[in-house]
């Protein structure tokens, strides 16, 4: 269930793809050299002010908030690719789908931010997340992460009982994601790094509001006569 | 036990409704060739495979041309810019940095007026006579507007909502005011009452984290069953006296979600409404009992059903007899049609008893953003997972009038109405904009915009509309922000992708929106993924001014096609404008012109509203009567004029002959 230990691979893989398509580019392709001239000697100046434009330090917990979020979403994507083997209902199965391109892509840009910043980018794995405690390896599992029993159970159940289960484990799989971004804002001098704030703050929204979506689809499971 | 069924029923099937289904379309004008110029879509579609490179990388366009390309000035090239508004020969840019302003007197060669550094996510502006608003969200906001962000988790230093500046001199801004909001302000929009000219109101939307009561007392994120005071579930309504804008201050916190009860749901999968009804038909076949919810089969269990019978039989007078102690009556073959021909009536009851009940709270508690159109009197709130409509004739107190929800959507980003309000579109920002949405593999219905009808106060879905061309994944892309250009009698829009670029689609057909221009670059970076592209396009005075995350200030203008006529382009641009915010939307109006009269008659010639010869006479008649002057040329418009309402009866096209004869008579005067 490793999906992209290699971040940059898949990026590099695409971009080779895409390449190859750029032979075949047609139509009115137009440039605007004068502009795109004077634009490239602003280069210089532009990498100069780099150094003079606001940009904030992160911290340790931004670090352990990018990180641990990674195995988080590694969860929610094995949760959800059981969808169409495990007989999901078609509302269901889109539901996940989407779950797993959202997290999916957001997995990269956390492997992308610690790598940038030359930290350890951690596997996706399912498990949670591998910590040294003196000397010895810990999994952590972090806030709403499925214990090793809610994901055998989930992945024994089959068909409307799948659906029940799913729906009800990834609301409280979300809401962990959601306590994890509260503890983040919380800690001092935490998610002052735009990218962090950004991708904190849409983790909050997005699935906040998937957990609303998820409520109303299961109750209207559970009330679904027969 | 009904009771019980019809709550847990009624609220889950609410969500299952399907959409109003309806494609009928408004207008009903597709895009057909003008003769002479091509409509087809150039292919391969050159957008695909497009050299990457910050300011050298390739670029496609399509019906619409490049004027300039301005990078940021010095302290602003690293930040992103955002949101753009309008005042008079300015574009004031936002940026994560502060703001820039420009003079676009001369749209190929922008110059900067004024750079004011002010670090701030995401800067969003407005402007409304000699006031500039600049939104502020993240904990890293400083009310001194310095770069070293706030550490601590509670600080007397930090900005979290909005800042006001005064602009009177253009080049110097004045800071005079700011407003403090629980969760600062990721977005705001600027209402003008047209019955208040001493104050302008100003809409906060921002569904970032509740401060701190240590921070800004009152502020509390307990849920408001908790706390009335809840500083979720609501907006924050700013007013602020234009003579006094430094007593700006927060007016009242509509709670606009109150009693929000989740709306019917478009897009619900297909197979689930086939499975079901295929169920339901097994059912009847079997003697059961089914009716329909929001247009979805459901099978009704025994214990729901046997007590109905049962009623039905002591009704009509059967004796009662006891089994197993309890009373029961034998149960009839007309009993059981008596219940078959009732059954439907009785649950559409125990449904409907439901849309008014309380429930569980469902979100959104806050909104991403909000287009105010006062010339209609309404605002289109895009909050979380739902689209809601709102009435804002009383600026300081909107009410909520519509709701609607859509299993597509991820996150409701922002609102756009057409002018005569008779639609309205909503984006779906999904993945926050920092995600790669147009790959190959990302859904056509994803990411994309929704088309509403609005049909009293009620919205109707009609159609999903997504940049058609593919993008890599090494491009941010999803729908995002942008305006109508001003084409009399169309509604076309133009509307930013990040690195997907600028498209211009027309959803006067709003069941079936169409491309018509585009524009597009490679990759910010050719090998890795950065944030860039196009946070917005807007329409302004005759050209579409882009603010490029990365790149600086595009400005961009169109150029006649198959889809608009110069005589179109040539009208939109005697539209003026003398400000313009978009998220305040601005009721056009078009002056009695030759361009506009012109318009119309290519308009009634694509949609075949005018017969060829008829519409070659009225071209004539309208060059004659420009060539002529005073009486003559009134006296000859005027007949034209009723001439063109003489044609109505008998034309495909009526409504456009009338917009065609007004505008005439316009010109005579």
């Amino acid at each position: 269930m490793i999906r992209s230990s290699t971040p940059g691979m898949a990026v590099a893989v695409l971009a080779g793809a895409m390449a190859a398509c750029g032979s075949t580019a047609a139509g009115r392709v137009q440039t605007t050299p004068t502009v795109a001239a004077a634009a490239q000697a602003d280069l210089v100046a532009i990498a100069k002010a780099q150094a003079d434009s606001a940009r904030y330090p992160y911290t340790s917990a931004d670090v352990h908030f990018m990180s641990a979020m990674i195995g988080h979403h590694a969860q929610a994507i094995q949760m959800a690719d059981w969808a169409p083997t495990h007989g999901a209902r078609s509302s269901v199965r889109i539901l996940a789908e989407r779950i797993i391109n959202a997290q999916q892509d957001e997995i990269t840009t956390m492997q992308r931010w610690l790598a940038d910043r030359r930290q350890r980018v951690p596997e996706a794995i399912p498990q949670g997340m591998k910590m040294m405690m003196d000397g010895v390896e810990h999994v952590m599992l972090m806030p709403g992460m499925l214990t090793p029993d809610q994901l055998t159970q989930l992945d024994q159940s089959r068909g409307t009982e799948f659906d029940r289960r799913f729906l009800t484990f990834m609301i409280q799989h979300h809401r962990g994601a959601v306590t994890m971004v509260k503890e983040l804002l919380g800690t001092h001098g935490a998610a002052q790094d735009e990218i962090v704030y950004r991708f904190a703050s849409d983790v909050n929204v997005d699935q906040a509001t998937e957990i609303d979506r998820m409520e109303k689809m299961l109750a209207a499971l559970s009330s679904r006569p027969n | 036990m009904a009771s019980s069924f019809s709550r847990t029923l009624g609220l889950g099937l609410l969500s299952l409704a399907g959409c109003s289904g309806s494609t009928t379309s408004s207008g009903s004008q597709v895009p057909s060739p003008v003769p002479g110029m091509s409509t087809a879509a150039p292919s391969p579609d050159p957008r695909v495979g497009l050299r990457g490179g910050l300011l050298d990388a390739a670029e496609a366009a399509w019906n619409m041309r490049l004027v300039s390309n301005t990078p940021p000035s010095a302290k602003f090239a690293s930040a992103w810019n955002s949101d753009v508004a309008f005042t008079g020969k300015y574009v004031i840019q936002g940026s994560f940095n502060g703001y820039q302003i420009w003079d676009i007197t001369n749209p190929s060669r922008p110059t900067l007026k004024t750079a004011y550094f002010c670090p701030a996510s995401q800067s969003d502006v407005s402007v409304y006579k000699n006031l500039l608003f600049v939104s502020g969200e993240s904990l890293t906001g400083r009310l001194d507007c310095g770069a070293q962000g706030v550490p601590d988790t509670v600080s007397k230093d930090r900005l979290r909502g909005v800042r006001i500046f005064d602009i009177s001199d253009i080049s110097a801004p004045r800071n005079v005011g700011n407003v403090q909001t629980c969760r600062g302000s990721h977005t705001h929009s600027v209402l003008v009452d047209p019955k208040d000219p001493e104050n302008v109101y100003v809409y906060i939307s921002g569904s970032a984290e509740v401060r701190s009561a240590s921070e800004l007392p009152g502020c509390t994120s307990s849920a408001p069953d908790q706390d009335p005071n809840s500083s979720l579930f609501r907006i924050e309504v700013i007013k602020v006296p234009l003579a006094h804008p430094e007593q700006a201050a927060i007016v009242s916190s509509p709670r606009i979600f109150h009693d929000l009860v989740a709306p019917a749901a478009h897009g619900e999968a297909p197979e689930d409404i086939a499975a079901a009804a295929k169920a339901a038909a097994a059912a009847r076949a079997a003697g059961g009992f089914t009716a329909k919810v929001n247009g979805v089969d459901f099978v009704l269990p025994m214990q729901m059903t046997g007590p109905m019978l049962d009623s039905i039989a002591r009704a009509r007078g059967a004796p009662v007899i006891i089994v197993d102690g309890k009373p029961r009556t034998t149960v009839t073959a007309a009993d059981s049609a008596a219940l078959r021909a009732g059954i439907q009536d009785l649950i559409d009851k125990m449904v409907g008893a439901q849309d008014t009940g309380p429930g569980p709270r469902p979100g959104p508690t806050q909104c991403h953003d909000i287009t105010v159109f006062p010339g209609i009197g309404l605002a289109g709130g895009a909050c979380g997972g739902y689209g809601l409509l709102l009435d804002i004739r009383d600026p300081a107190n909107p009410k909520r009038i519509g709701a609607v929800a859509d299993s597509n959507f991820s996150y409701w980003h922002s609102a756009t109405f057409n002018n005569d309000g008779t639609k309205i579109l909503f984006t779906d920002e999904w993945g926050g904009g920092t995600q790669p949405k147009c790959r190959v593999t990302d859904k056509p219905e994803w990411g994309a915009n929704a088309i509403f009808t609005l049909v009293d106060g009620t919205m109707h879905f009609q159609s999903y509309y997504k940049l058609p061309a593919p993008q890599t994944a090494l491009e941010n892309c999803v729908a995002h922000n942008g305006s109508l250009i001003p084409i009399p009698g169309r509604d076309v829009m133009v509307q930013g992708w990040y690195q997907g670029g600028i498209s211009i689609f027309d959803w006067t057909d709003a069941a079936r929106p169409k491309e018509i221009a585009f524009f597009d670059r490679g990759p910010a970076d050719p090998a890795r993924f950065i944030v860039a592209g196009s946070w917005s396009v807007y329409w302004y005075n005759g050209v579409m001014v882009s603010s490029e995350i990365a790149r600086g200030l595009d400005i961009f203008e169109l150029q006649p096609s198959g889809f608009i006529s110069q005589n179109e382009i040539d009208a939109a641009k005697t539209v003026h404008y003398d400000y313009l915010n978009a998220q305040g939307q601005p009721k056009m109006t078009w002056p009695a012109s030759f361009a506009l009269a012109r318009a119309y008659a290519d308009q009634l010639e694509r949609s075949g509203g005018l017969a060829p010869e008829r519409i070659a006479s009225v071209r004539r008649s309208l060059t004659a009567a420009e060539n002529a002057s005073g009486a003559a040329r009134r006296d000859a418009l005027a007949r034209l004029s009723g001439q063109l309402s003489g044609y109505v009866a008998g034309s495909r096209d009526g409504a456009k002959l009338q917009m065609m004869s007004k505008a005439v008579a316009d010109l005579s005067r």
